[in-house]
Parts: structure tokens; C-alpha cells; sequence
């Protein structure tokens, strides 16, 4: 499949919105899922370093 | 079994006596949201004609719904429930006991209410006789399948609208199923294809939710 | 020999082993999904010529397509995990089809979102009750129901066996709402609206769609791997080792 231009390639024959709109969703949804993914690990990291660091405070103060 | 069987069944009956006004709710809420649809969409008899199967099945899969609430939760409150898992018998056949109360309480009266809904859409009488027979083949269908999704949601949080969320895609073959006999009659093709494929999903889920059931009561009480 | 397998087998049944064992493998699935679906899209607009009667709108099937598949083939993955967290009583197959569920979500909604924008050139509106789009919507609503389930159950190990039975309902359920959403579609608008009628599909444009669907399969199982070690080190909190390897990121 030959597009010549970009404009062609863009324009899909006149079904670019339908297209592109298709695509484009489907990679934000992906990519938010991703950065959700990331987002969700850092958060237990973050929370379950708290989570050891005040056992060991409450381990020390009970020693 | 059989003895256990109807000692559920009596006493989850003459509890459900004893608080008629749970029972008559449902049906008024039955009667109700059939009565608000012509309201909406005006009064032309030939749409509501065609309304009518969609409209009374989808009120009755949502009366019997709100019924759901009171399947497992007040014997899970008292602690009935805990005893009944204790009692020896099989939970299968506690748990087919109260499914069968729960349809005799809030599935019948709605398949006797049906055909005098109907003639308020002005159902001729073959439809509204299939409309009736779909209800009686169906409703137990929606006991069998709630009771599976009201023993998922036992003491859960949120669990009215939880029941709502599980239990309303399941219910998608029913409401073909039983909407479309009383479309089909009406239509002049037929509904025996749509009765008899209802009687196997019965079947079906005779055989397979009250063991789901009480596998996720079982889940529940641990 | 057999018994060595079963131990090795078992072995990466525990959530301990698995951890590492699930990153390790994480970003070959997440390279490999990046490439399979750099070469789909590279058939799917350059090689694959230009349909004859829908043009170029029908280059939405290549996502539209192996989404629909990935949606219905991830919650029969996640029924098969539940059944065997529920047999077994293993710990790990239930995290598994916990974290399967977003996934399968995701792609259903991309499913219903393409099929949509599919829909308004091909048949002039933007939603069908056609059998596939409607079968599609009531396996969203699964997909939720299951998700609210088990975030409404505090107990975990309750809210996995919960999810469990409600997975394997919904499995045995799948077949009989397609069926009868088959049948009502049929009944109520012929064959007027049918994509059977895509007659003589080019073989590129078949290759495309499968290229396509590996890509979505190996990505679903990159993200599933990524949520399962954050739902091990979220449920074994309390165990030696998730406070080492939380010490060791720190």
C-alpha cells in the first residue's frame, strides 16, 4: 500500500477522524493503564516502606 | 433431605407471612413501574403493544431483584444461617428450600399480577397467555440465578447495589427469552423455540446454582 | 524425573518465587508486544490494500478485531485461574486472575469504542444492538461486576474465592448470553446489518489482525505480570521477604 503523501496518509480516505479516533483511543487507554501500572507500584513501595519503617520504630520502643 | 427441605420452605413461608408488607412491596413496585411506562411514552395502543413484553419482563426481573436483599441477609443477621451450616444437612438442599420460598413469595404473585398488567397494554389473549407461562418458567430462573449473586454479596458492603451489578447480566437470556415468546405470539410465529429453550436454562440452573450458592455462602461464613 | 517436575512446577506456585520470576519475564512480554504490534500496524496501513467496499475505514479492525478476541479469551484465562485458586486453594492463581480483570476490561472497552467508530461509516450510526457489539457491552458489565466484588470484600482471601465463583458463573454464562443475544439479533433485523457480509478478506489483511492480536497477548500478559507483583507485595506485607525486597528498592 503506496500513500504518496502525508496528507493521504492522515486523511484515509476520508475516514481519517474514524480511524485515527480509534487508534488514538487505544493508545491513551493502553498508556494510561501503564502509568497506572507504575503509578500503582510506586504507591505499595512507597506505603509499605512506611508500613516497615513504623513497625521497626514500634519494635525499638517496645525493646 | 426431603424433611429438611420443607422444614426451609414452611419456615422461610411463615416468616415472609409474618412480614407481608416486604412481599406486597415488590409487587407494588411491579405494578408501578409498568403503570409509569404508557406515561412516558403516551398512550398510542399499538406501541404500547409492543412495549408491553419488554416492559412487564424487565419490571419483573427488577421487582424480583429488589426481593433478593431478603434471601440470605436477615438468617445471616440472626445467625440462622450459621446454624443451618452446622445442621448436617446438605446446604444444597437448605439453600434449594429457601430459593423455592423466595419464588413462591416473590415470583408467583407477579406471574398471577402479569396478564392483568398485560390487558392494561392491551395484549391480545394468546400473548397474554404465553406472558404468563414465560413468567412461570422464568421466574423461578431469576430466583435460582439471584440466589447465587445475594450469597456472593452476604454482609458485603454496598451489597444492594453490588446484587444490582452482578446479578442483571445474567439475567440477559431470560429477558430474550421470556420477552421474546410474548413478541413471537404476538407476531404470529410461534413461542414454543423460546418456552423451551427458557425450560433448559431452568434445567440448567436447577442443576447448577443452588450448588454455586451454597458454595459462596460457605465462602461467606468462613 | 516426574517428581522433579511436579516440585519445580509447585515451586513457582508460591508468591515468593514468582515475584522475581514475573519480573524477569515482564519486559521480554512488553518487548515482544511492542514489536509484534509495531509489525501489525506496519501490515495493517502499508501492506494491506485498501478495501473495496468500505475503504479505508475498515483499517479499524485491526485493533477492533484482536481486541474483541483478547476481551472474551482474558476472562476465560481469568475463570480457568479462578477454578484452580479454587480447587487448589492456591494462593498465587486467584493474585493471577485479580490482575487479569483491568486488562480484560481495557479491552473490551477498546473493543466497544472501535466497534462504534467502526460502525457510524460502515453503517451510519454509532451504536448497533448487533449480536457482537451487545455481547460485548453485557462482558463489560462482567468484567465490572467481578472488579466491585472483590473490592467491596476486605477479607482477600474471601474476595478471591468470591471472585472466583462469580468468574466461573460468568464462564458458563458467556456461551448462553452470546447465543441468545444471537438469536434476538437475528429476530429483530435480518440480515440488513451483518459484518458476515465482508466477503473475500485479503490474506494480509487476516495476517495483520493475528500480528495484531499476538501483540495485544503478549502485552496483556506484560501488564498482568506488572499487577500481579504489586498484588503479591500488597498481600505479603507480613512476610520476610517483602520487607527485604521493599528495603532493597528503597
Amino acid at each position: 500500500m503506496n500513500w504518496g503523501s502525508w496528507q493521504n496518509f492522515l486523511a484515509m480516505g476520508g475516514y481519517g477522524l474514524y480511524v485515527w479516533g480509534s487508534y488514538a483511543v487505544t493508545l491513551a487507554v493502553l498508556v494510561a493503564e501503564i502509568l497506572a501500572l507504575i503509578a500503582r507500584r510506586r504507591g505499595v513501595i512507597e506505603r509499605l516502606a512506611k508500613f516497615y519503617a513504623a513497625r521497626r520504630r514500634n519494635d525499638e520502643t517496645e525493646v | 433431605m426431603i424433611r429438611a427441605l420443607g422444614w426451609v420452605l414452611r419456615r422461610d413461608l411463615l416468616l415472609a407471612f409474618r412480614r407481608r408488607g416486604d412481599v406486597v412491596n415488590a409487587l407494588v413496585f411491579f405494578i408501578i413501574v409498568v403503570s409509569l411506562f404508557p406515561l412516558g411514552v403516551g398512550p398510542e395502543a399499538s406501541q404500547l403493544r409492543n412495549m408491553a413484553p419488554g416492559v412487564l419482563w424487565v419490571a419483573a426481573l427488577l421487582a424480583c431483584m429488589l426481593s433478593l436483599a431478603r434471601l440470605f441477609a436477615p438468617d445471616h443477621q440472626d445467625g440462622t444461617l450459621e446454624q443451618m451450616l452446622l445442621a448436617g444437612e446438605p446446604l444444597v438442599v437448605l439453600v434449594m428450600g429457601k430459593v423455592i420460598a423466595h419464588w413462591l413469595v416473590s415470583g408467583l404473585p407477579l406471574v398471577l399480577m402479569a396478564p392483568l398488567l398485560g390487558l392494561q397494554f392491551d395484549l391480545p389473549g394468546d400473548a397474554l397467555a404465553v406472558l404468563c407461562v414465560s413468567l412461570l418458567i422464568g421466574t423461578p430462573l431469576l430466583s435460582l440465578i439471584g440466589a447465587v449473586a445475594a450469597a456472593l454479596t452476604l454482609g458485603v458492603r454496598g451489597s444492594g447495589v453490588l446484587v444490582a451489578l452482578l446479578v442483571l447480566p445474567l439475567y440477559v437470556p431470560v429477558l430474550i427469552f421470556g420477552a421474546g415468546s410474548v413478541g413471537a405470539t404476538a407476531a404470529g410465529t410461534g413461542a414454543e423455540a423460546h418456552l423451551l429453550l427458557l425450560g433448559g436454562f431452568l434445567a440448567l440452573a436447577l442443576v447448577l446454582a443452588p450448588w454455586a450458592s451454597a458454595a459462596a455462602l460457605r465462602i461467606a461464613m468462613e | 524425573m516426574i517428581k522433579s517436575n511436579r516440585f519445580s512446577w509447585f515451586l513457582f506456585s508460591s508468591p515468593q518465587s514468582f515475584y522475581p520470576l514475573a519480573g524477569a519475564l515482564q519486559p521480554w512480554f512488553a518487548l515482544l508486544a511492542v514489536a509484534l504490534c509495531a509489525a501489525g500496524l506496519y501490515i495493517g496501513f502499508f501492506v494491506a490494500p485498501t478495501d473495496a467496499q468500505q475503504g479505508e475505514s475498515y483499517r479499524i479492525i485491526f485493533i477492533h478485531v484482536p481486541a474483541a478476541w483478547m476481551s472474551m479469551f482474558l476472562y476465560l484465562v481469568m475463570g480457568f485461574w479462578s477454578g484452580v485458586g479454587l480447587v487448589l486453594n492456591t494462593r498465587l492463581s486467584s493474585m493471577v486472575a485479580t490482575a487479569l480483570a483491568p486488562t480484560g476490561a481495557l479491552f473490551t472497552f477498546i473493543a466497544l469504542w472501535t466497534g462504534a467508530l467502526w460502525g457510524k461509516p460502515t453503517w451510519g450510526t454509532w451504536w448497533v444492538w448487533d449480536a457482537r457489539l451487545t455481547s460485548e457491552l453485557i462482558l463489560l458489565f462482567l468484567y465490572i461486576g467481578f472488579m466491585a466484588l472483590q473490592a467491596a470484600i476486605d477479607d482477600p482471601r474471601r474476595a478471591d474465592k468470591a471472585g472466583a465463583v462469580l468468574a466461573l458463573v460468568g464462564v458458563i454464562n458467556i456461551p448462553i448470553i452470546y447465543f441468545s443475544v444471537q438469536w434476538w439479533s437475528t429476530l429483530h433485523q435480518g440480515a440488513s446489518v451483518s459484518m458476515k457480509s465482508a466477503p473475500t478478506m485479503a490474506a494480509t489483511m487476516l495476517l495483520g489482525m493475528l500480528v495484531m492480536a499476538l501483540g495485544f497477548w503478549m502485552y496483556s500478559i506484560a501488564a498482568t505480570l506488572a499487577r500481579v507483583r504489586c498484588v503479591i507485595l500488597e498481600r505479603e506485607r507480613h512476610t520476610d521477604w517483602v520487607a527485604a525486597e521493599i528495603g532493597a528498592q528503597k
